[in-house]
């Protein structure tokens, strides 16, 4: 089943609402990627929150996609890991490290607010106006 | 018990289903003659309790009023065949005296007694004529034993009703998840963790993160007196999974003793956010939530 990718001013949202094959995880990652570059994301969220199951698969390809996108200049956030699916994971030593996570979509839309602003400002900082 | 020694009845009329008429007949003779000397037989029954050292957690007024209700249901029960009535009065006697310290083995006692007390009875009152005596007997046991299975059952039914109601409430005192602030939980850990509660202790702490919201937890293991790799290993989970979650873990009052030993063994804990005290890590959460606390004298000044 194709994940939807859905485009929200600089983000991108992609929503899984089953439980994927390895080949649809890995057509989600192309399509992820290929979309940043289209239409030019700040951040990308993957909502895993109807997910009950996450395999090592799973969790690799979540990890790649974040390392892709930040390569392509977007910050990846993964929103809504149940807590029976964090406690397994963890478990199994699947702990999805360098990858920001965030409790579930709002959480995950204001973590890419703030990473912007502290983005902007940064730059300011570093140009000093006038 | 009584029929040993005669030739076994051939066509048993034991059947509880379906009691012959006689059998009920039986039964209602038997029933006539305890309410007759219900309070002789009563009476013989208490002694007999307290000489057998049972129910020595009740006064003996006490264990005389109990065996007077006993008695009655026990004749009801003899008399109509239902068990509906005793069983709820089992279950109630369970619950008064199982608080008071009431073993298992003294309420199966009392109620063997009372069948053996009743038997004797029987004995005396039909001693003359053996085949009448059989008879009844053969329409009394069943009907004892099953009295005494009912009342057994319903005793321990309701001690393991107890025991699941108390680890139920201990396991849920023992590892509170509270929180202090919008978003921000604390987890006091005290005692010992063993891989079971650590289990529960994460499941727990994830629940909370989710149902409150939570962004930053503060986790106080001062109440923790030793701490071993696979403890370790269970807080670096813990901490993991809470962070899947996206919250914070922040892991305070870990005491001297406790570092040192972690630092020996080689726990490697650079993942996770330690503040000295309780006190100190409240104080870190609440800057990563953006709260700052100020005393009262600096606010007002400026409103």
């Amino acid at each position: 089943m194709e994940v939807p990718i859905l485009k929200q001013g600089h983000y991108l949202i992609a929503s899984i609402q089953s439980a994927l094959t390895d080949a649809d995880l890995s057509q989600l990652r192309e399509a992820l990627i290929e979309r940043v570059g289209k239409y030019r994301s700040r951040g990308v969220i993957v909502d895993v929150t109807a997910l009950d199951v996450m395999d090592s698969f799973a969790v690799r390809t979540l990890r790649d996609i974040a390392h892709m996108a930040r390569l392509r200049g977007a910050e990846t956030v993964i929103v809504g890991i149940q807590p029976e699916v964090a406690f397994a994971m963890v478990q199994l030593g699947l702990t999805l490290k360098g990858v920001s996570t965030a409790l579930d979509l709002e959480e995950g839309l204001a973590f890419l607010d703030r990473q912007a602003r502290e983005r902007i400002e940064r730059v300011q900082g570093r140009i000093p106006r006038g | 018990m009584a029929a040993k020694g005669k030739e076994p009845q051939a066509p048993s009329p034991l059947d509880p289903q379906a009691p012959s008429e006689s059998t009920a007949a039986l039964l209602r003779e038997l029933v006539a003659h305890l309410r007759q000397n219900r309070t002789q037989l009563r009476e013989e029954w208490a002694r007999r309790i307290t000489r057998a050292q049972l129910l020595t957690a009740m006064t003996e007024e006490e264990i005389f009023a109990e065996a007077t209700s006993v008695y009655d249901n026990y004749v009801e029960a003899l008399e109509t065949g239902t068990f509906e009535a005793l069983q709820a009065y089992a279950r109630n006697l369970s619950e008064r005296i199982i608080p008071r310290g009431v073993e298992t083995h003294e309420v199966v006692g009392i109620v063997l007694l009372l069948r053996d007390v009743l038997a004797r009875s029987l004995f005396g009152k039909y001693h003359e004529d053996f085949d009448k005596l059989n008879r009844i007997l053969d329409a009394y046991e069943p009907a004892a034993n099953r009295i005494a299975n009912t009342v057994a059952v319903g005793f321990v039914q309701e001690r393991e009703r107890i025991i699941r109601q108390q680890q139920e409430a201990i396991r849920e005192l023992s590892t509170p998840v509270l929180q202090v602030r919008e978003r921000l939980l604390i987890l006091p850990i005290i005692g010992v963790i063993d891989p079971q509660r650590a289990r529960q202790l994460t499941e727990q702490l994830l629940r909370a993160i989710r149902t409150n919201r939570a962004k930053v937890v503060v986790i106080d293991i001062t109440g923790v007196a030793a701490m071993d790799s696979n403890v370790a290993n269970h807080l670096v989970q813990t901490v993991e999974a809470s962070r899947l979650l996206g919250a914070t873990v922040i892991v305070t009052g870990l005491s001297p003793e406790i570092a040192q030993t972690l630092v020996t063994i080689g726990v490697d804990l650079s993942e996770m956010a330690t503040v000295g005290d309780l006190q100190g890590g409240i104080e870190e959460a609440e800057r990563l939530l953006g709260y700052k606390v100020l005393p009262l004298e600096e606010v007002t000044p400026k409103a």
